[in-house]
């Protein structure tokens, strides 16, 4: 589903990825760890478009298409859809309304027509309940004057309405309680599915004792050095990643 | 004065003395004051740009206009329909500045609760209104308060007794012809409010599509001890319009005034809204959205004057502007010697959305109290561009995000506004307006069938 392959980034002319490869299929679950200053967050912003990131090297290809030569929009609408660690507040424009034009913009590009209000209706609120929050939320301004938690599980709701084929989620636990982790954990393992990838960007094990994932990757410096399966992100939790980067250093 | 203006002040002047003949005596007040507005007006001529305050608003077309004055008030009632704000409310109607009795609703006031036309009033007790009228705006004011003054002789007359709570909002509705000649009207509106009474009214600017007249409006608006009054004035005359509106507010200890300037119509349009802050926790609100297109030309001034102690002022106006469309906005807060412990906040935020589009922003404050909290600032620009990355980033296209924003940005206005029909109708009028062929509209309707659930 993504393939990217040999990744060099340059952020501000220093290379933040180094050569970064990076396989995920349909169905599965991959979690990137690793030190601050590795990158991690660098890989999601650059498959997202985000402006002030240079590709120097090397490349990223969703279902066969060029991801870097698409808009930023068209990488949405194709499916891959990125979780914000800092959720950006939007004041003055209602969740409902970013909601409705991302769903149909997504069905336009599928060739749907707009969705019918009732059906939409009932989807949000489907969607909203699932995440346990409340309708009045759909009015309120996206993200603003929301606590952590709040952004974050509208963060989910957006993915559970758009329904992206991979959901990259960066460091989606971070400022969270137990509580409000355990939502954010639920609603994202109701995205897992056959045809769906997710990929989990964090710095911490503990999300992954909610989201267990499939692969485990460890990126230190630009690169990934490790990678293996959930029993790897449990012992870099014991260990550090210390340990890993003298392990790939010898 | 050169011949050309010299000319234009004759033409209105001759038009004021055309209409007089013919009329009956009336009382020596009123004669007195008309005599004075006319000289007035004709020693000021209309005001050129070498003036400050109105360096920015050229009032050509207004003094080459040749305007006659409306003398009946017919008007389709299909189109009054439609033009009519659809809600549950008391309703006075002028049409080209005649009272329309047919499109007006007063049966249901509360009592103590005065609402009437100024013809009616004056007819029914003149020195009653001689105390209050010209008492705020007085001809010095300005060539065009001086004007209205020369032509006084309709508007609105609102008088609440002290206590008097009108639950329903009383529209104040101006409606404007399209016809062969341009007509001209210069309504009064005068509101006393008593102590602890409460009212909300809304003034109405609208009118058939190709109409061009002139409303040269003055409004003095008197606030008792705790009154509470909430003034909409929605502009959505006809693009050919010309506005002018001179509105004072003089509040007592304790009162609060809120203002929504909100304007989508009209051509060239310039409020001058002017409160007066006298007694101890009275209280001055001025909200103001503008969305101008094409070369429509908006132009507000507002001042708030302290003159007493612990007293509040708050503003925020917010400009949209786009194709050649001009904006003016001049906010000016004085705080008297020893009016200590006062509140003025004032903020004026602007969008450009063409090359063309021009803002002239002025924020200023004059302080001579030490003990005070105020600030001001204006700001002028694009959207926030990690807003439309992060819209982008759900799929919206760079257009509609863009769109969003601005929508996002009147709203910020339209939260304070408490009559939901108004807020919607004009985030409607907005996302309608922008530029971009995006169906926003379908979004802000779907807002509103949730909010109804």
């Amino acid at each position: 589903m993504l393939e990217v392959k040999d990744l060099h980034v340059t952020v501000e002319g220093s290379e933040i990825l180094k050569g970064l490869t990076l396989t995920i299929n349909a169905g599965e679950v991959h979690a990137i760890m690793g030190p601050n200053g590795a990158g991690k967050s660098t890989l999601s912003a650059v498959i997202a478009g985000k402006d002030g990131y240079e590709v120097t090297k090397g490349s990223i290809t969703f279902e066969g298409q060029d991801v870097l030569e698409m808009e930023i929009e068209e990488r949405a609408r194709a499916g891959l859809l990125l979780g914000f660690q800092y959720p950006v507040e939007i004041p003055g424009v209602k969740n409902i309304y970013l909601l409705k034009a991302a769903l149909n913009a997504q069905r336009e590009a599928q060739g749907l027509g707009e969705i019918p209000a009732p059906e939409f209706m009932k989807l949000i609120k489907e969607k909203v309940a699932s995440m346990k929050m409340d309708t009045s939320f759909l009015q309120r301004a996206v993200n603003e004057g929301f606590s952590g938690g709040e952004k974050k599980r509208n963060e989910i709701l957006q993915m559970l309405v758009l329904q992206p084929k991979l959901a990259m989620l960066d460091e989606i636990d971070s400022g969270l309680d137990i509580d409000a982790m355990k939502v954010v954990a639920d609603g994202v393992n109701s995205l897992r599915a056959e045809d769906r990838a997710i990929l989990l960007v964090t710095h911490y094990q503990r999300l992954l004792d909610y989201i267990v994932p499939d692969r485990v990757h460890v990126l230190v410096d630009g690169r990934i050095v490790k990678s293996g399966d959930a029993e790897l992100a449990r012992e870099l939790e014991s260990r550090g990643y210390d340990w890993v980067q003298e392990e790939t250093a010898a | 004065m050169n011949d050309a203006v010299q000319s234009d002040v004759q033409r209105f002047l001759d038009r004021l003395s055309e209409h007089r003949a013919g009329r009956g005596a009336e009382p020596t007040w009123i004669a007195a004051r008309r005599q004075a507005g006319a000289a007035r007006f004709e020693a000021l001529g209309f005001p050129h740009r070498r003036v400050e305050a109105w360096k920015y608003t050229d009032v050509r077309a207004i003094a080459r206009g040749d305007f006659a004055l409306a003398t009946e008030a017919e008007f389709s009632p299909a189109t009054a329909a439609r033009l009519t704000l659809p809600m549950e409310a008391h309703r006075l109607t002028f049409v080209d500045g005649v009272f329309a009795p047919a499109l007006s609703r007063l049966d249901d006031l509360p009592a103590g609760a005065q609402l009437v036309p100024l013809s009616a009033a004056l007819a029914e007790n003149h020195e009653a209104v001689g105390g209050p009228l010209g008492r705020l705006t007085g001809v010095e004011f300005s060539s065009f308060a001086a004007l209205n003054t020369a032509f006084m002789e309709e508007g609105a007359v609102l008088r609440l007794a002290p206590g008097t709570v009108v639950e329903k909002p009383i529209i104040l509705q101006f409606l404007s012809r399209a016809g062969e000649q341009a007509v001209m009207s210069h309504p009064r509106i005068l509101i006393e409010a008593g102590g602890r009474s409460e009212a909300t009214v809304i003034e109405h600017h609208v009118g058939e599509e190709q109409a061009a007249n002139f409303t040269n409006l003055v409004e003095e608006i008197i606030l008792d001890r705790g009154a509470i009054l909430t003034h909409y004035k929605l502009q959505e005359a006809p693009l050919a319009d010309l506005h002018v509106a001179s509105i004072h507010i003089e509040q007592a200890r304790d009162s609060r005034y809120t203002s929504f300037n909100l304007n989508l119509g009209g051509g060239l349009v310039r409020n001058d809204l002017v409160a007066e802050l006298n007694g101890q926790g009275a209280e001055a609100n001025f909200n103001g959205l503008f969305y101008g297109q094409g070369r429509q030309h908006v132009d507000n001034h507002t001042l708030v004057n302290h003159n007493a102690p612990r007293t509040f002022s708050n503003e925020n106006y917010k400009g949209i502007l786009d194709d050649r469309a001009h904006g003016v906005f001049n906010g000016k807060v004085i705080v008297k010697r020893d009016s200590q412990q006062i509140e003025g906040f004032q903020s004026n935020a602007n969008l450009l959305l063409s090359d063309r589009a021009e803002i002239d922003t002025k924020p200023e404050l004059e302080i001579y109290a030490d003990d005070v909290k105020c600030s001001h600032g204006s700001t002028t620009g694009q959207l926030d561009e990690e807003a439309v990355f992060a819209l982008r980033t759900r799929g919206i296209d760079e257009q509609t995000a863009r769109g969003l924003l601005t929508l996002a940005f009147a709203g910020e206005v339209l939260e304070q506004v408490d009559l939901d029909a108004i807020a919607e109708r004009v985030e409607l009028a907005v996302a309608g307006k922008l530029p971009e062929r995006f169906n926003l509209a379908g979004l802000v309707e779907t807002a509103a069938a949730l909010n109804e659930e």
